[in-house]
């Protein structure tokens, strides 16, 4: 799993990444009371902000992580955003990316790189 | 985030308690309070719900009216030249809801009084509290004497289970009727206690001298139905209860009828009544009385569960290009599972089940004005 300065973990899955927020990120915003995901087969480039999380607090983007196809986002989120909270690096996943080379996650930050950050 | 600032901010008598406890510290209105604390916000909400919230309200203000002729009707009249509620009729022992108005009949803080026999107590709001007490000593300080109160914590205890909890500590209060103001003598120093909150729960306020504000609150967790409960609860809690944020919700702009604070004014205080008028804007805001303004402050239900929050324009079609409102506050309503807002519409657009749009995002969003309160109080009348 890599990590991304702004909180995001990346798994690859086959051919695509799977993308979520870690445990601290979900920890900082607090309950999540709601999620906007972007619409299957949209294309999105590095940076674009596709979702919104809205917490009791405020709401935060999330930027996609690399350019890509979305080829699926995680709909239990729409009837349970609280799953953000409960298992933020497994249930609680966003989207999938599909993306021509999954071996550019080796660019992003490993665990201990992350930890590091948020320590 | 914090600590950057936490030099320059205010601490309550409760500071270390909230830091023992967790809490997550954040500035407000210049005083370091917590925001929440591990149980998060949601939880919090629900804890007040369904069982007792301790609420640290010290950074409100509370100050004491006496009459300097001595004569305690006096204070109540002078208080009634800045105030347009009746309070000459409001009786020994009772509290009553109230707002100072400016000349442009907007609204400049509101507050609570009681009459406690040979005074008057008034909590204010925090970021109000220096401006109030400069607007008290000019406009009325020749005929009574203001005392800003500086050695006592203001707790707040909410909720169902906030009777049977606060019992336990002060026997007697449970008594009380909703907005009855009384002092009490426990083993915390002598309490001033009223039966009335920003919830729209059963719950009272307590004022305790700040020596003994730590060992009072820890008594009142010590009971298993009670959990702290940080401002974002607190937030929550009010808005879905319909009570006003001053400086969100109602400000120097917003006239009591545009606000539906109307209520607020009673008969006697009106045209027609024994003491109508004599208080600052009181052409306008008693002919808006009668008339009706042309917006009005409503409540929001999103058919989605996107929040819209304050500042989100309002549109009268997914289309037009002209906003007709704004919203002042709007959250996820823990109780009610689903967002909530307050707004200001045009008086034709604020009748209940009314669809209007708000733009969240870029996008143009359905929202139906609702009545309020969105969750039914549950006071003790």
């Amino acid at each position: 799993m890599k990590f991304t300065e702004d909180h995001e973990w990346l798994r690859a899955e086959e051919d695509l990444i799977v993308v979520g927020i870690t445990e601290h990120a979900s920890t900082q915003l607090g309950d999540v009371v709601f999620v906007e995901l972007p619409e299957v087969e949209t294309m999105v480039a590095k940076g674009d902000e596709i979702v919104v999380i809205e917490s009791v607090k405020a709401a935060s983007d999330i930027a996609a992580p690399m350019d890509g196809e979305i080829v699926e986002v995680n709909e239990a989120l729409a009837d349970n955003p609280g799953l953000v909270n409960e298992d933020p690096m497994g249930a609680g996943w966003f989207f999938k990316l599909k993306v021509e080379d999954t071996g550019a996650l080796n660019a992003f930050l490993d665990e201990d790189a992350y930890k590091e950050l948020i320590d | 985030m914090a600590t950057e600032t936490a030099a320059s901010l205010t601490p309550t008598p409760l500071l270390a308690l909230h830091e023992s406890l967790g809490a997550r510290i954040v500035p407000f209105a210049g005083y370091a309070l917590p925001v929440q604390y591990p149980a998060g916000v949601m939880k919090e909400h629900l804890h007040t719900r369904s069982n007792a919230g301790l609420f640290d309200v010290s950074h409100m203000g509370q100050i004491l009216l006496r009459a300097r002729s001595g004569n305690a009707e006096d204070a109540a009249a002078a208080l009634e030249t800045l105030v347009p509620a009746n309070y000459i009729g409001l009786g020994e022992g009772r509290q009553r809801y109230g707002f100072f108005t400016n000349d442009a009949g907007g609204i400049e803080d509101d507050l609570m009084v009681a009459n406690r026999g040979d005074h008057l107590l008034l909590v204010v709001n925090a970021a109000c509290k220096a401006s109030d007490l400069a607007h008290l000593k000019t406009r009325i300080g020749d005929r009574v004497e203001v005392t800003l109160v500086e050695d006592r914590a203001l707790l707040a205890l909410q909720g169902p289970k906030a009777e049977a909890a606060l019992a336990d500590v002060a026997p007697g209060t449970s008594k009380m009727r909703f907005m009855d103001s009384t002092s009490f003598d426990t083993d915390f120093g002598t309490l001033w206690v009223s039966r009335s909150g920003y919830t729209g729960e059963d719950g009272f306020e307590i004022s305790v001298m700040e020596g003994a504000a730590e060992p009072f609150a820890g008594a009142l967790l010590a009971n298993a139905s009670v959990e702290p409960i940080g401002l974002g609860a607190r937030d929550s809690l009010r808005l879905e209860a319909g009570l006003c944020l001053y400086g969100s919700d109602i400000n120097a702009a917003t006239s009591p009828a545009e606000a539906d604070l109307g209520w607020a004014i009673q008969k006697i205080r009106r045209k027609g009544g024994a003491s109508a008028g004599g208080f600052p804007g009181a052409e306008r805001i008693l002919e808006e009385l009668e008339l009706g303004s042309s917006r009005r402050r409503v409540g929001l239900r999103p058919e989605g569960r996107a929040p819209m929050r304050a500042g989100t324009q309002l549109f009268a079609s997914e289309t037009g290009s002209e906003p007709i409102g704004q919203v002042t506050s709007g959250a996820f309503g823990p109780s009610l599972g689903a967002p909530v807002s307050m707004a200001y519409l045009p008086a034709e657009q604020s009748a209940p089940d009314t669809r209007i749009w708000a733009e969240v995002r870029g996008k143009r969003l359905p929202a139906r004005v609702a009545p309020m309160p969105f969750h039914p109080h549950s006071y003790k009348r």
